[in-house]
């Protein structure tokens, strides 16, 4: 091998760690984005699920309320 | 975009600006990205260890995170050093690795040390001690960083080139003014990787935070 072959060589390593780097950080910020995804997704399921009835909350509370006292 | 703007000069300057050497012949331009990447891993493994102080005795949020993603940007251009190094040396002096310079021995037990750093980190479970443990370890490394530094210029072995003497250094005016420009390339390159690795560390740590949350 030339020099210019090791010159080119030392380079390309460079290179090619830069972007294994960068492909990994991509892999991540991938992960974390569909992570992001689920999570938005089960607020919304719980923001739109119904919501107990007023009646059934008092019941609940005297239960509470009972079992403490 | 500073760091590509600069590594693009860098490498143009490197290939069509900075003359050959006589000595060495073209080989000789591994120069500008070993060295570069040498001081920019010292320059991580200090950041970590300053952030590490900054966790132990100021208790500053956030400053564990900061110093482990700056110890593994410093293993990372730690790696490309020894690598490129390793070709150089190659095509210099004809071996992949020369066991008697003290030089290159110390700069490899630097990196086999801060490489431990992550075997010590993950071994313990997440919390105060495993940061508190960390830390203390980062701060014992940086020790470690003079004595590589300088161990070229203790070394009586005289292998390993010396190009930065009292005098100023040994190069002309186009070959430095070149290693200044990619040494500043790959500075912005590694404070670039800190503070997007940083951010997507922080991004995650909420992401748990959230999910334990709505469980």
């Amino acid at each position: 091998m030339s020099g210019g072959d090791y010159l080119a060589a030392a380079y390309l390593v460079v290179l090619v760690v830069i972007l294994v780097y960068v492909a990994i950080i991509g892999l991540k910020l991938a992960r974390l984005d569909r992570d992001l995804s689920t999570l938005v997704d089960l607020t919304r399921r719980r923001i739109e699920a119904p919501a107990p009835r007023q009646e059934e909350q008092d019941e609940q509370e005297e239960r509470e309320e009972s079992r403490v006292g | 975009m500073l760091a590509a703007t600069l590594l693009g000069t860098a490498v143009g300057l490197v290939f069509f600006f900075a003359p050959v050497d006589a000595d060495q012949g073209i080989s000789q331009k591994i120069f500008y990205i070993h060295v570069p990447c040498a001081l920019t891993a010292y320059a991580c493994f200090a950041w970590g260890a300053w952030k590490a102080y900054l966790h132990l005795w100021k208790r500053t949020p956030g400053a564990d995170m900061e110093s482990y993603v700056a110890i593994h940007q410093g293993v990372i251009f730690g790696a490309l050093t020894l690598l490129t190094g390793s070709i150089w040396a190659k095509a210099s002096w004809g071996h992949w690795w020369v066991w008697s310079s003290r030089q290159l021995v110390l700069f490899l037990v630097l990196f086999l040390f801060y490489a431990a750093y992550f075997m010590l980190r993950f071994s313990i479970d997440p919390g105060p001690a495993r940061a508190n443990l960390s830390a203390v370890y980062a701060i014992f490394g940086v020790a470690l960083i003079p004595v590589s530094f300088l161990a070229i210029r203790l070394a009586e072995d005289f292998v390993h080139p010396v190009v930065f003497k009292r005098s100023g250094p040994a190069m002309t005016g186009s070959m430095f003014l070149t290693f200044c420009i990619a040494w500043a390339g790959i500075l912005a390159l590694a404070a670039a990787f800190y503070h997007v690795e940083l951010a997507g560390k922080r991004l995650d740590s909420r992401v748990r935070e959230l999910r334990g949350l709505l469980r």
